[in-house]
């Protein structure tokens, strides 16, 4: 047990020693949260638009300000002719033009019908999408505004937004940076430091010592449970001050599941490290199969739901999605155990997974 | 230039006989490419929705089964209470809750307002704008339904309407593929070539083999151009690879010029490969270059307006992006590809890049010491 935690110690030595990865390594989360609280967020605001105005009559001069006032469009520029459209988006910057027909307020009066043309830019069809029903929303709303009390039978649907009811981005950017730096940091971490050993030559010093294959698997992996624990903390301490996003669940089992899902990254990193004989390998692995997967096949920006069968199949082999499942239901519903449980155990089953997968690869010799 | 030419010969060798790193470099992207970009969409295909019920109408039963045929929606369960619906939605298994309440038939024949609630789960705010959006437009059509079977002529004709024409332009499928494939192709080319390029002086810096090339009298723009260049030459060969496959298997539409992609690809690549390299100057272990390029990876990654748009980012962070490389070739591949822009469209994007690739590799050579 000593000679045990004389090898911890050593260990600790060797990260604490490396300033410049220490730093990164707690500055990475901070760093990353503000900047993305802040920025990556799917929220329309301003996206600029054109209008191309044909009648210039009241109706549609107050259309046009309702819409560039609802915060989510912003009026770049006014076109006159049709063909402007085409060169207006193709400068890049417009995303949605509008078009009203000639003598648009006589005709909603006198024919009682009047055309309106959305063109969003669909080289980008996702903002696409959400700009047109945005516009759409809008228009049907100025509509009812016209022909309330005008006309009976009328039906007014109204809308709560649960959990938040802001719509703000970080609720979904939280929990999904917390699986993505776990999972990186973790994974890569041990990878890296176990076959650093190997490349440096100072693993056949270490296995012929004393000490088990077993201690020095755990004493390798202990502070990074101890630095990726800490890193957790800070997100979830950094996203409750900074951005409000509470804890509405105990916080004891928020702990308990980042500390699974630490443990959970760290054997697969192990896994990694036992399968590859140089850094850079372990790294191509851990960053280029891990990265985009992550940050795509979890739930983080784009919801599991949406996606093929044969994705969503590969989603549920993928253990951020439950992390990420998991993190939102504590955080954010407020959930207990009870709504949780079979995530949990299917990120206990991956652990376990992972580390008699590495005791089988685990090489006592080296080639 | 004769030993610029042994170091890139030198360089592809190691590249080439570590048999284990190639199909990371090779085969590994581009099947993330074939699967990824089916992932990345907002388009709401499957809406789990649960109905309350509590007028038990015949309008009520006719707005349920509106929503019903509607291929968006899944009617998951109706309970009886509104409590037993806030618990599914509690377990994550339905998305929004329909609440029609009670003497919902007779307040609209009163011709008060009818009054419905929607409760929709907003953890992922821009998912929870659009089943919103969904969700009113079928209750609008609702609504029209009933003004029309139940209004005289008279006074059906008394009301105002607006006929709505959505176009998409480039893209009037809305075909998410063909926007997500030149992205994700660039941001694996992206993370190849910057590891790549990354651990590389810092790893002969690690074994040792540094000090041998120092003791050369290789000079340091031949020893960058040098290790500069192969990692071009793969990344390329990427790039291109993955183009034949989106065309071939998403068939992805080609507007622009290919050599206009083509070009701005080649000083794109410059300006990632620059900073591989000036982070493998100035770091000393292949831990830390990886750390590095890793932080400053996922931070152009989600910047780059690939899967959030640069437009809603706060003024202080569209000016930051001004130094995203990844911004500005996603810009153009887009523009380019998608919407067949020409080399004027995107003159200020590639003189910007061309810029970008000249002062940092000036800044790795200028960084890179012949001392130990």
């Amino acid at each position: 047990m000593k000679r045990f935690w004389g090898f911890v110690v050593k260990e600790f030595l060797h990260i604490f020693r490396d300033y410049r990865t220490l730093l990164i390594l707690f500055g990475m989360p901070a760093v990353q949260l503000i900047l993305f609280g802040y920025v990556v967020t799917n929220e329309i605001k301003d996206a600029r638009i054109a209008i191309l105005d044909q009648s210039k009559d009241e109706t549609t001069r107050k259309i046009t300000e309702k819409i560039t006032s609802s915060g989510y469009f912003k009026l770049d520029r006014n076109l006159n002719t049709y063909s402007e459209i085409e060169e207006a988006f193709k400068e890049g910057d417009i995303k949605l033009v509008i078009v009203f027909e000639p003598e648009f307020t006589k005709k909603l009066e006198n024919d009682r019908l009047a055309h309106v043309q959305l063109i969003g830019d669909a080289s980008d069809p996702n903002t696409a999408n959400i700009l047109v029903n945005y516009a759409t929303g809008i228009l049907n709303n100025y509509l009812y505004s016209m022909n309330v009390g005008a006309i009976p039978l009328q039906i007014f649907p109204e809308t709560r937004m649960m959990y938040n009811q802001e719509l703000k981005g970080v609720f979904m950017f939280v929990p999904g940076l917390m699986a993505m730096l776990l999972m990186l940091i973790s994974a890569l971490m041990t990878s890296i430091s176990i076959t650093k050993e190997k490349e440096l030559g100072t693993m056949e010093l270490l296995l012929a010592s004393p000490l088990r294959p077993m201690q020095i698997v755990v004493g390798k992996v202990f502070p990074y449970v101890f630095l990726a624990f800490i890193n957790a903390c800070i997100i979830i301490l950094l996203g409750n001050i900074v951005f409000d996003v509470p804890v509405r669940g105990s916080i004891a089992l928020l702990l308990f599941e980042n500390f699974l899902f630490i443990s959970m990254a760290l054997s697969l990193g192990i896994l990694i490290s036992c399968l590859t004989n140089s850094q850079q390998l372990a790294m191509m692995i851990s960053l280029i199969a891990l990265m985009l997967p992550t940050i795509l096949l979890s739930g983080f920006i784009f919801p599991v739901e949406n996606m093929p069968k044969v994705l969503q199949w590969l989603c549920h082999i993928m253990p951020p999605m439950y992390f990420i499942t998991i993190i939102k239901s504590i955080m954010l519903k407020g959930n207990g155990l009870f709504f949780i449980w079979k995530e949990t155990l299917i990120l206990i089953g991956f652990t376990l997974f992972f580390i008699l997968l590495s005791v089988k690869k685990f090489k006592i010799r080296l080639a | 230039m004769r030993t610029i030419i042994y170091i890139i010969q030198k360089e592809f060798i190691q590249v080439f006989r570590n048999r284990r790193m190639l199909p990371i470099i090779f085969l590994v992207p581009i099947i993330q490419l074939l699967v990824l970009v089916n992932a990345a969409t907002f388009e709401m295909k499957r809406i789990h929705m649960a109905v309350v019920d509590l007028d038990l109408s015949g309008s009520s039963r006719q707005l349920t089964s509106k929503f019903q045929g509607s291929p968006f929606y899944r009617i998951v369960d109706a309970p009886f209470s509104y409590k037993e619906a806030e618990e599914l939605m509690q377990a994550g298994s339905v998305d929004v809750i329909l609440q029609i309440p009670n003497g919902f038939e007779k307040n609209l024949i009163k011709e008060n307002p009818g009054q419905l609630q929607l409760v929709v789960d907003a953890i992922n705010g821009s998912s929870a704008g659009l089943v919103n959006a969904y969700s009113t437009n079928i209750i609008r059509d609702f609504n029209r339904e009933i003004l029309i079977e139940w209004l005289n002529p008279e006074q059906l004709g008394s009301i105002r309407a607006i006929k709505f024409d959505s176009r998409y332009w480039y893209n009037p499928k809305l075909n998410y593929t063909t926007y997500m494939v030149p992205g994700i192709l660039v941001l694996l080319v992206t993370i190849v070539g910057l590891l790549l390029s990354g651990m590389n002086i810092v790893r002969e810096k690690e074994i040792g083999t540094i000090e041998q090339i120092n003791v050369t009298p290789i000079r340091k723009i031949e020893f960058i151009s040098g290790k500069l260049i192969p990692f071009w030459v793969i990344a390329m060969f990427e790039l291109a690879f993955g183009l034949v496959i989106g065309k071939l298997v998403f068939n992805i539409p080609i507007v622009g010029s290919l050599w206009l992609i083509f070009l701005s690809a080649g000083v794109y690549l410059f300006v990632i490969l620059g900073f591989g390299l000036l982070i493998s100057t100035i770091t000393n272990t292949q831990q830390q270059s990886m750390l590095i390029s890793f932080f400053f990876m996922v931070i152009f990654i989600l910047m780059s307006g690939l899967f959030t748009a640069i437009e809603s980012m706060p003024e202080w962070a569209q000016l930051l992006d001004r130094i995203n490389p990844i911004a500005y070739f996603i810009k153009i591949m887009r523009m380019v590809m998608l919407k067949g822009s020409t080399f004027s469209d995107i003159s200020t994007l590639f003189y910007s890049l061309v810029v970008y690739a000249v002062s940092i590799i000036s800044l790795a050579i200028w960084r890179y010491r012949k001392v130990a």
